[in-house]
């Protein structure tokens, strides 16, 4: 009896530069494989559906849980984690593609680095004095906690921003992610301290108006953070923000 | 004089931990990650951290939690240390929550602690069942915070090579790899610090993340620093068993309620509702009634082994054991689990509301690591480490949630020390041998570009996980250690062999795979030939051929020191620093 197999379509490009290509695979069949474990398998015995030799698949990939945010990617054109994507679940050939909106470094690999660019522009952190023992940090009530601990869930894997059609170079939006870490330092007790000149990083080209609330990142979200929430809540306070400035002249 | 330049190597917790002290303490920092430090291994620790707050009026001390971590490592750590880390604990914790760590709340607004394994006490901060996420995240902040202020550069995407050692052996900086360009390059440094956690994949499949190879630590080992209680490899007893990995099921599961068990009746065929609660057997409640589902993990890790393979009780004839968390209400563990019961979810394809999950030890952890002494530096004088790459704060075995304060705390002890020792560095002679070292790199990567043989890196390295695996985690005998040894031996003359089906210069993952399994190869045998020479029975080491704790032959470290020879790492054992509390028995089935 021949093992049953899955087909695999990988988009492959040396580098920025060459030109892609599409590789056809047919891997064995276990149960409970993901697209990550069939890429490991192409790596232990690289050859094309074809039988033609090749090179191991080049693909971001760490925790494999769903957690670290390294392996999204397009599969069968849409935008997730490759970790997760059980192969029982899609239709086949399955089909593998990198992410489309950020610059492409080889194969499977973009480069992201453009969202810890921003995290940095919205200064996304709570200003604490010092690492010295200061005493216990502020209270927070359990129904607080439950809104912040969500947000805090983002794991940067930039699904939200591939999918906006706001994101790209002409907007320089900065995406739903970096909106909803606004969000998670400006209602921390102490981070607030920052809350006007991160909403004024937000006011400007690039900022929280290019949203034009297609509403896809939050359907994308693998960690169901409540972006588009999180988009208004944050838009209102960057107005509110902008109102007061204009004011004080 | 200017300000000293540290190399930190790795951004998880413990070498974030370590750039905030250095940066804050005035110093500069070069951090090198092969991955942007946010997605480093430390986000997949779910469970919690541990302090003793004592905010549950139990009467919890910090000399409790540190007899508890004492005895929980069957009285092979070093105990200074320990009681430094358990002292420092509540402070961090508040400084954690300082940093806006979403810690979940009691109602009145403070901490929430829950029970973890091998403590009777309430004792471990969590922040949903992503604890090790949002502890990243927080230090993580804090580093951008001193990078865009200049203090900090970070090098992501760069992989750590070698430390260059000047005439005297002193480290003067370190070779990396970008990892894009392929490019090698030296980088100076006063003090070097790694940080660079786990060795999963000497294993194949663990629970770790795909960067944990132990590569940089082997790097250094063959450099001439000390390997350390290698043969102490953690194997937690609720893994969910995957095609690419083993996810962990964590501990948190267990402290919220969660109970295991198999049907007493093998092939015990009716729905899982309708199997009366006298045929179920709950084996760790009935083996250990003070400490129940939470015995530690090397206790809970055997007892899983000996029902499926000594009382065939396995669901279904398989490796696995029902971890049930049905019995408790959903609300209560949406709030309490949410994240790893999605995991479960996630990956397996069933609710765990519903049906309890099936799950079976994995490798998780490694106590040992490099050899440190009290100021967290290694036998090369400007070489520190922290975190799970160094050996220092867990014995035998770990308990649960023990180890992101080790890796915070020791990032903490590190980075000042480094400065310290900065400080007071003797100028260098010359470039401190960094175009040797530069040399030596650039000669090893040519030669490997260049290899042309028959054997493919990643099936080697199944070779070598199927062999560690089999010989070298829950139960081992000299026989198989002995077998493991050869094989890893064997690996090592076909890795002269070995078929580079990628030879380009551009973005190459399997050139840089490559190059690790080498150093994987290497470390290897410090786990093998550590636990070979170990004939006693602690924590998680394990010989039924000898199946007790021997304190006057073994209560000693083992360092392991790279030879170069086919006969492997030299072996020398170090007194233990016993001087607060005297060894006693470990047993869980009565109050200690």
């Amino acid at each position: 009896m021949a093992t049953k197999t899955v087909a695999f379509e990988i988009k492959r490009q040396a580098s920025p530069d060459a030109p892609a290509v599409w590789e056809k695979f047919e891997i064995e069949w276990r149960p409970g494989m993901n697209v990550i474990s069939a890429m490991m398998e192409i790596a232990a015995n690289p050859v094309t559906a074809e039988g033609k030799p090749t090179t191991p698949i080049a693909y971001d990939s760490n925790c494999l849980e769903e957690i670290c945010g390294s392996c999204a990617m397009r599969i069968n054109g849409r935008a997730r984690m490759a970790c997760s994507a059980l192969v029982k679940n899609f239709e086949q050939p399955i089909k593998v593609e990198p992410l489309s909106k950020f610059p492409l470094v080889r194969d499977l690999q973009v480069d992201r680095s453009v969202l810890f660019e921003n995290l940095k522009k919205v200064k996304a952190w709570v200003p604490v004095d010092g690492t010295y023992d200061l005493g216990s940090g502020p209270r927070v009530f359990p129904q607080d906690q439950e809104v912040s601990y969500p947000l805090s869930n983002c794991i940067s894997c930039t699904c939200c921003m591939e999918v906006c059609p706001q994101f790209n170079d002409a907007t320089g939006f900065v995406g739903a992610a970096t909106i909803a870490q606004v969000k998670l330092f400006n209602n921390h007790p102490t981070g607030k301290v920052l809350k006007e000149e991160r909403l004024r990083a937000l006011a400007g080209d690039g900022g929280i108006q290019e949203c034009g609330f297609a509403q896809n990142c939050v359907e994308v979200c693998p960690k169901q953070i409540p972006l588009t929430n999180a988009i208004s809540d944050v838009g209102r306070d960057v107005l509110l923000q902008k109102a007061k400035d204009f004011l004080r002249g | 004089m200017a300000a000293p330049k540290i190399i930190v190597i790795g951004g998880g917790l413990a070498g974030l931990s370590a750039v905030i002290k250095i940066a804050e303490a005035g110093g500069n920092v070069d951090l090198f990650s092969i991955v942007p430090v946010k997605r480093s291994h430390s986000v997949c620790a779910q469970g919690g951290i541990n302090a003793a707050k004592n905010l549950k009026g139990e009467g919890d001390t910090t000399w409790q939690h540190f007899d508890d971590t004492i005895y929980g490592g069957d009285f092979l750590a070093n105990q200074t240390p320990v009681k430094g880390m358990c002292e420092a604990a509540p402070g961090i914790i508040d400084l954690l929550d300082r940093m806006g760590v979403p810690f979940n709340r009691t109602p009145e607004g403070l901490l929430d602690f829950r029970r973890f394994g091998g403590t009777l006490y309430n004792r471990t901060a969590f922040a949903g069942a992503t604890t090790g996420q949002q502890l990243l995240y927080a230090l993580d902040e804090q580093v951008r915070r001193y990078e865009s202020e200049g203090r900090v550069r970070k090098f992501e995407g760069w992989e750590f090579l070698s430390a260059i050692l000047d005439s005297k052996g002193v480290a003067r900086g370190i070779t990396a790899m970008n990892l894009r360009t392929m490019e090698l390059q030296a980088f100076p440094a006063d003090a070097i610090l790694l940080a660079t956690g786990g060795v999963g994949a000497l294993f194949g499949k663990s629970t770790n993340s795909v960067v944990c190879t132990g590569s940089a630590q082997s790097a250094i080992f063959q450099q001439g620093a000390y390997y350390a209680n290698g043969e102490f490899i953690q194997v937690h007893p609720t893994c969910i068993p995957g095609e690419d990995k083993l996810r962990l099921m964590s501990e948190s599961a267990r402290g919220e309620g969660g109970r295991v068990w198999v049907p007493r009746q093998s092939g015990d065929k009716r729905p899982i509702p309708q199997i009366p609660a006298a045929d179920r057997w709950y084996f760790l409640e009935e083996w250990y009634p003070k400490y129940g589902n939470l015995v530690p993990r090397d206790v809970a890790t055997r007892a899983i082994h000996k029902v499926v393979y000594e009382h065939h009780l396995g669901i279904d004839g398989q490796p696995m054991v029902y971890l049930d968390l049905t019995h408790i209400d959903r609300e209560t563990l949406d709030r309490k689990l949410g994240g790893i019961l999605e995991i479960y979810e996630k990956f397996v394809g069933v609710d765990p509301h519903l049906e309890p999950m099936k799950i079976f030890p994995g490798m998780h952890y490694t106590m040992g690591g490099l050899w440190v002494d009290n100021d967290q530096m290694t036998n090369v004088p400007g070489i520190f480490a922290a975190g799970e790459c160094e050996y220092q704060y867990h014995g035998a075995n770990r308990l649960g949630a023990n180890s992101l304060l080790s890796c915070i705390y020791g990032g903490f002890h590190a980075g000042p020390n480094a400065m310290t020792y900065a400080k007071s560095l003797a100028a260098q002679e010359g470039d401190g041998g960094a175009a040797a070292e530069l040399a030596r790199q650039t000669e090893i990567n040519s030669t490997l570009m260049k290899s042309d043989g028959t054997e493919n890196p990643f099936r080697l390295w199944r070779e070598l996980g199927s062999t560690m695996t089999k010989h070298a985690t829950v139960i081992r005998y000299n026989k198989g250690l002995q077998e493991a040894d050869e094989k890893i031996v064997e690996l090592l003359d076909r890795y002269n062999k070995i078929n580079l089906s990628d030879r380009s210069q551009w973005a190459n993952t399997s050139f840089a795979f490559t190059r690790q399994l080498k150093n994987m190869l290497e470390l290897s045998r410090c786990v093998v030939r550590g636990a070979l020479l170990r004939d006693e029975s602690r924590g998680a080491h394990y010989k039924p051929d000898f199946p007790e704790r021997i304190d006057e032959q073994f209560l000693k470290t083992t360092k392991a020191a790279f030879t170069g020879s086919p006969d492997g790492p030299r072996i020398e054992y170090e007194a233990v620093d016993t001087q607060f509390i005297k060894p006693r028995p470990r047993r869980y089935d009565a109050a200690k």
